[in-house]
C-alpha cells in the first residue's frame, strides 16, 4: 500500500502480456507530457486540456453462479480550444501525434464557429494543491484469482445452505485525472476504489437481504462479514406482513440517509437558488443564514475526509477545499462554480460532492430500543424527484424493512412506497448515530437516522 | 507498443482505401456544404478491422477459448447545450477501441482496449481468457449458447437520411437560439435550456462461429426546457418535448422546434395558474409520450429473461413475472386487446438494429398476447432456458437478438428491444378517447418515474395534466401523479388508440447492468385509456 502520488506499480493482471504500458493508469509524467504535446499543437488563443485514465476490473456473480467477469482500459483526452469567447471541446482516445494533432484540430475548427460564450472567464493560471493519497496499490494491482477467491466467500456457503441464491458485484478502479492549459495550470491525481456488494435471496422468494462495502483500498474490504450480514438479513426478512401506509417513526440504516439525504446537493447550487428555481430560494433572494433544519444538523464535503478521499480539485482545476453547507440546522453557503462568483461577488467553492452527515451519538440499537412502534430501512430504491420546490422525492424500501414495537425489531414486513423531503426528514429528527462510509454510490459519508412522521404512501408486493 | 499509425502501415492498407471506408480513420469533419447533397458512403468491413478481429479471435483460440466474439468499435457522440441566448457548451466525442469476450470451459471472460493493434487486440484476448481461467474456481455451471447461424459478410445501416456530423455547428446553434427565443416571447418565461445530442457507431462484429459484421447506427435528440415564474409559482414544460430517434438530422428538421418553442411556452405559463389535483380515482388517457415510460417500466423490464433468473438481483432488481413456468402461456396482463411486440426492426426506433452483439439477426416476437404473458426478451446465452417452452408451442428455440454492449469497453449482455404496444382494430383518435371519458385526466410527456425492483408498485407523474369533464379538457392540473400495481393497471386498460394515432417514445439512457451500461431503447403506443386509477396530490409547502 502507498499514499503517494508516485510513479504507479505494475500492474499485475497485465503482465504476462507484455502491453503494459498501454494498459496502466497514465502517470505524472505520462499525463503531463501528453498535455504539453497537446499546448504545443495549439494555435487557438487559448487551449485546456484534460486527460481521464482508467482501468477498471470486475466480476459478477448471480443465481449462484459466475455470470460476467471483465477488465477495460482506457484513457480519453478533452481539448477545449478558445479564441476570443469562442469555444468548443473534442474528446478523444487517440493519443498518438496525429490523433492529438486531429484532436486539436477539429476543437479549433469548431470553436471558430461557435458563437461567443460571455461567461467564459479565461485560463485558470496554475495552482496549488494539497495532494490527496487516494491511491492504494493492493486495488490497482488485483488479480482476477482474488477476485473469484472473493465472490467463493458469499458463492460457497449460499450454494451449501439450500435456502439461498446471491448475486453480488466485486468491482476495483484504479484512475488518474489530469488538467493542463496554456496560462501553465497543471494538475493530477490518481485514486484507487473498491467496490463489493451482495444480495441474499431466499429460495421461497419472500426475504431478501443486501449490504455493501466500499474503500479506496481494497484490503480493507471484510467480504466475509458481508456474506454473514447479507444472508442474515434475507432469512430475517422472509415471510414480510403487510401493514397499513401512513405516516411512522422510521429508522434508516446509514445507505437509507444516503440515499435522500444526498438529494439536497443538487440543490445546493448557488445559480439556481438566485435564479428562484431551487428549495433554497425564497422571494427576493436565497435561505442562506437561515435555520432550515434540525440544530443537530451538520452536512460538509472535505476531499481528505479519511472515511472518503476525493480530489484535491475540481473539473476547472480550482482547488477543493473543505466546505460546511448546513451547520447546526443553518444554510451557511451555496455552491458557487468560477463564472457564477465572479458575477455574485463571491469565492468559488467547487461542487458539493463526498457529502457527509454529521454523526451523532445514537446507536441503531439505541434508536431502536427507544421506539414504541416505528419502521427500521435497510436501504432506499429509484428515487426521482417529485417537486424540485420541495424536494419531494418518492422511491420505496428494499431488502429488509422491519417493523419495530415496543424497543425492539418485531417483524419483517412488506416494502413501502415513500413521497418526502429530506427538508422535511431532517426537521423531524429523533436520534443520530455514528456517520460511516456508504457504498451505494456518490462517495457519501453518513449516519444511521430516526425521524418522525416520515410519509408512506403505499405498498408494494415487491420483495 | 505499435502506434495506429504503424498498424495501419503494417495492415498494408493506404490511406486512401480507409478514407472511403466506413470511417474507421478520424477526418475532421467538412463545414459548410449542404449535408442534403451528400450521399452516404456505402457500408462495409474495412479489412484492416477485419484482420484485426480475426487476429483476436486467434488469440483467443490459442489461450483456450472454446468459444469467442470481438467487437471493434468506433463512437461519436456531439452535443450543443444552450440556454436563452447564449452557448453552454459543444463538446464532440470520438473514441475507438476493442472488447474481446471468451468462453473458456463454460466461463465468460472480457477484456477491453483502446490500442488498435494486433499486440493490443491479442492482449485483450489473452486477458478475457486469463479472466475466465481465473473463474473457475467459483464456477458452478457451464453457459452454452443456443446455435445462430453465421452472417460472414453482413452489413447494416439505420434510418437516417442526413448524418448529422456532416451538419454545420452554425446551423445547430441557430436552430436551438431560434427556438430559444420563440419560447422567451411567451409571457411570463423565464428561462429556456435546449439541446442536441447525435450518436453515431460504427460497430464491426465478429465470432468464431464465422460471423463478421460492420453496422452504422445514428441517433439523435433535440431537447427543450421551458421554466415559467409568477407569483412566486415555477411550472416547467420538458425537456423531452420530442422524442428521441434512431435517425439523423432529417429528424431534428421534422420536429420544427422553432415552430412549436412558443407553444410549448404557453403550456408552461399556463401551468403556473393550474388547479391542484383533488385526490382520488380518476379515468385516466395516456399519451404516448407519456405511456411509453410505463410500458418501458412496467412491461419491458419485468419481462427480460435475466431478470426473471435472478441475474440483475444485486443491482435492478428481478421480476414479478417469475418463475417462467408458471407464468408463460398464463399470466393475465391485460385485456385480450392487449398485444405487446418486442423488436428490433421498427424504422426509427432507437434499439433497432440489423444484428445483435451475439451477432443474430433480431426477430419480432409477441411478448403479450390477446392479454396473456406469451414470451421473454433473450440472448444466446439465456434462449436455452426456455427451450420447454418453444418446444411446446412448436417454435424453434432461437434468441430473440437483444444481446448489446454500449460500446466496445463494455461487455455485452441482455438488453430491452423496442417493445411496442399494437394499437387497437379501431382507429380511434387522441381526440376520441377524450370525448367518450365523462370525468378524467388527460396526461402528456414523461416526468417523474418511480417502480419497484420487481415491478409491481410504480408512480409517475406528467409534464402536462389536463382536467377531462363531459367529455372535454377544461383546464391544466397541477402536482398529479398515479400510483398503481402493475397487473391491475394494465387490466383496467379499456379503450385503445388505433394506428393513426400510434407514436414512438423513448430514452437514450436506460440503465442496468454491473458495471451499470446505457441502453437506448423506443416503445411504440397509441393512447391508452385506464379506468379508476389512483391518483395522488405531490403539491407540499415548505
Amino acid at each position: 500500500m502507498s499514499g503517494d502520488l508516485g510513479t504507479p506499480r505494475r500492474l499485475r493482471d497485465f503482465s504476462v502480456h507484455g502491453v503494459l504500458a498501454a494498459n496502466s493508469v497514465i502517470t505524472r509524467e505520462e499525463a503531463q507530457s501528453l498535455i504539453e504535446r497537446t499546448v504545443r499543437l495549439s494555435k487557438a488563443d487559448a487551449v485546456s486540456v484534460s486527460v481521464q485514465s482508467g482501468r477498471e476490473t470486475n466480476l459478477r456473480f448471480a443465481d449462484n453462479q459466475m455470470t460476467t467477469s471483465g477488465a477495460t482500459t482506457n484513457t480519453t483526452i478533452r481539448v477545449q480550444s478558445v479564441f476570443g469567447k469562442r469555444k468548443a471541446s473534442v474528446v478523444t482516445n487517440d493519443r498518438t501525434d496525429a490523433g492529438l494533432r486531429r484532436a486539436v484540430e477539429q476543437s479549433e475548427a469548431i470553436a471558430k464557429l461557435a458563437p461567443e460564450d460571455p461567461e467564459y472567464l479565461g485560463e485558470l493560471p496554475a495552482q496549488t494543491y494539497e495532494p490527496v493519497p487516494a491511491w492504494f496499490d493492493a486495488t490497482a494491482e488485483l488479480s482476477a484469482d482474488d477476485r473469484a477467491k472473493a465472490a467463493l466467500t458469499a458463492l460457497a456457503p449460499a450454494r451449501s445452505a439450500n435456502d439461498l441464491t446471491v448475486a453480488g458485484y466485486i468491482v476495483c478502479n484504479a484512475s488518474a485525472t489530469a488538467l493542463g492549459n496554456s496560462a501553465g495550470l497543471f494538475a493530477y491525481h490518481r485514486s484507487t476504489n473498491a467496490n463489493y456488494s451482495l444480495t441474499a435471496r431466499t429460495n421461497d422468494g419472500t426475504g431478501s437481504g443486501w449490504v455493501a462495502i466500499e474503500d479506496n483500498d481494497w484490503t480493507r474490504l471484510d467480504f466475509n462479514a458481508v456474506a454473514t450480514a447479507a444472508i442474515d438479513k434475507a432469512r430475517r426478512s422472509r415471510n414480510p406482513v403487510a401493514i397499513e401506509p401512513g405516516r411512522y417513526t422510521v429508522i434508516f440504516e446509514p445507505e437509507a440517509t444516503a440515499n435522500i439525504v444526498s438529494s439536497i446537493s443538487g440543490a445546493l447550487q448557488a445559480r439556481s437558488a438566485d435564479e428562484g428555481r431551487s428549495a433554497f430560494s425564497k422571494t427576493g433572494g436565497t435561505k442562506v443564514g437561515e435555520k432550515i433544519l434540525d440544530e443537530r444538523v451538520t452536512l460538509s464535503s472535505d476531499p481528505r475526509d479519511p472515511l472518503v478521499l476525493g480530489s484535491p480539485f475540481d473539473g476547472d482545476g480550482m482547488p477543493v477545499t473543505r466546505q460546511v453547507w448546513i451547520e447546526g440546522g443553518v444554510l451557511k453557503k451555496l455552491a458557487y462554480p468560477r463564472f457564477w462568483a465572479q458575477k455574485q461577488g463571491k469565492s468559488a467553492t467547487g461542487g458539493a460532492n463526498s457529502l457527509r452527515l454529521a454523526g451523532g451519538t445514537d446507536t441503531i440499537e439505541s434508536m431502536i430500543a427507544s421506539t414504541e412502534r416505528g419502521i427500521l430501512v435497510t436501504r432506499l430504491w429509484y428515487l426521482r424527484a417529485v417537486d424540485q420546490r420541495t424536494l419531494v422525492y418518492t422511491g420505496l424500501t428494499r431488502d429488509g424493512t422491519f417493523l419495530v414495537e415496543n424497543g425492539k425489531i418485531a417483524r419483517s414486513i412488506k416494502n413501502f412506497r415513500f413521497n418526502d423531503s429530506p427538508l422535511f426528514m431532517l426537521n423531524n429528527l429523533e436520534g443520530i448515530g455514528a456517520a460511516v462510509r456508504t457504498a451505494g454510490g456518490g462517495s457519501l459519508v453518513m449516519p444511521p437516522i430516526k425521524v418522525r412522521d416520515f410519509n408512506f404512501t403505499s405498498l408494494s408486493d415487491a420483495v | 507498443m505499435t502506434s495506429r499509425r504503424d498498424f495501419l502501415k503494417t495492415s498494408g492498407v493506404s490511406l486512401g482505401a480507409l478514407a472511403v471506408g466506413p470511417e474507421l480513420l478520424r477526418a475532421a469533419p467538412a463545414f459548410g456544404s449542404h449535408p442534403l447533397l451528400r450521399p452516404l458512403p456505402p457500408v462495409y468491413t474495412d479489412p484492416a478491422t477485419r484482420e484485426l478481429m480475426m487476429e483476436a479471435l486467434d488469440a483467443a483460440k490459442r489461450a483456450g477459448a472454446s468459444w469467442a466474439d470481438v467487437r471493434i468499435g468506433r463512437n461519436r457522440n456531439n452535443s450543443v447545450n444552450t440556454r436563452e441566448q447564449q452557448v453552454t457548451n459543444v463538446v464532440e466525442s470520438d473514441t475507438m477501441g476493442c472488447g474481446v469476450r471468451v468462453l473458456v470451459d463454460g466461463c465468460w471472460g472480457f477484456s477491453a482496449t483502446q490500442e488498435l493493434t494486433k499486440a493490443g487486440v491479442g492482449g485483450a484476448a489473452q486477458e478475457a481468457a486469463a479472466i475466465a481461467k481465473a473463474n473457475r474456481v467459483a464456477m458452478d455451471r457451464r453457459v452454452t449458447l443456443a446455435p445462430a447461424p453465421a452472417h460472414p459478410n453482413a452489413t447494416w445501416r439505420s434510418a437516417y437520411t442526413i448524418d448529422p456530423f456532416t451538419v454545420s455547428l452554425e446551423d445547430k446553434v441557430g436552430l436551438l437560439l431560434t427556438a430559444n427565443a420563440e419560447a422567451q416571447k411567451v409571457r411570463n418565461v423565464r428561462f429556456v435550456n435546449s439541446g442536441l445530442s447525435f450518436v453515431k457507431e460504427e460497430r464491426n462484429y465478429a465470432n468464431t462461429d464465422g460471423s463478421v459484421i460492420t453496422q452504422d447506427y445514428v441517433r439523435s435528440w433535440v431537447t427543450l426546457s421551458v421554466t415559467a415564474q409568477a407569483n412566486g409559482e415555477v411550472a416547467v414544460r420538458g425537456p423531452e418535448v420530442v422524442q428521441p430517434a434512431g435517425r439523423g438530422w432529417e429528424y431534428v428538421l421534422e420536429a420544427d422546434v422553432v415552430g412549436n418553442a412558443a407553444k410549448w411556452g404557453e403550456e408552461a405559463a399556463e401551468k403556473l395558474t393550474a388547479k391542484p389535483v383533488d385526490v382520488g380515482r380518476y379515468d385516466l388517457i395516456l399519451h404516448p409520450s407519456q405511456l411509453f415510460l410505463t410500458i418501458h417500466e412496467s412491461l419491458a423490464h419485468p419481462t427480460e429473461l435475466d431478470r426473471v433468473m435472478g441475474y440483475e438481483a444485486n443491482y435492478a432488481g428481478t421480476s414479478f413475472m417469475a418463475p417462467p413456468e408458471k407464468v408463460l402461456g398464463s399470466l393475465k396482463l391485460g385485456p385480450p386487446m392487449m398485444n405487446l411486440v418486442g423488436n428490433r426492426s421498427e424504422v426509427g426506433a432507437l434499439a433497432t438494429i440489423g444484428y445483435d452483439d451475439d451477432g443474430v439477426q433480431p426477430d419480432d416476437f409477441h411478448i403479450v398476447k390477446d392479454g396473456i404473458l406469451n414470451d421473454f426478451q433473450t440472448t444466446r446465452e439465456q434462449a436455452p432456458l426456455l427451450d420447454w417452452w418453444y418446444t411446446k408451442n412448436g417454435q424453434q428455440p432461437r434468441s430473440h437478438g437483444c444481446s448489446y454492449a454500449q460500446s466496445w469497453a463494455d461487455v455485452q449482455f441482455q438488453r430491452m428491444p423496442n417493445v411496442s404496444l399494437q394499437p387497437g382494430a379501431q382507429d380511434l383518435s387522441w381526440n376520441d378517447l377524450i370525448s367518450a371519458t365523462d370525468r378524467g385526466i388527460a396526461m402528456i410527456g414523461r416526468s417523474s418515474y418511480s417502480i419497484d425492483q420487481q415491478r409491481y408498485n410504480a408512480q409517475f407523474g406528467a409534464q402536462l395534466c389536463y382536467e377531462i369533464k363531459g367529455g372535454k379538457i377544461v383546464g391544466q392540473l397541477k402536482d398529479v401523479a398515479y400510483q398503481m400495481r402493475t397487473p391491475d393497471f394494465w387490466n383496467a386498460m379499456d379503450m385503445l388508440g388505433g394506428k393513426s394515432s400510434y407514436e414512438f417514445g423513448g430514452t437514450f439512457n436506460d440503465g442496468k447492468g454491473q458495471p451499470s451500461q446505457a441502453n437506448a431503447v423506443s416503445h411504440g403506443c397509441p393512447p391508452v385509456r385506464f379506468k379508476n386509477i389512483n391518483v395522488i396530490n405531490t403539491g407540499r409547502a415548505l
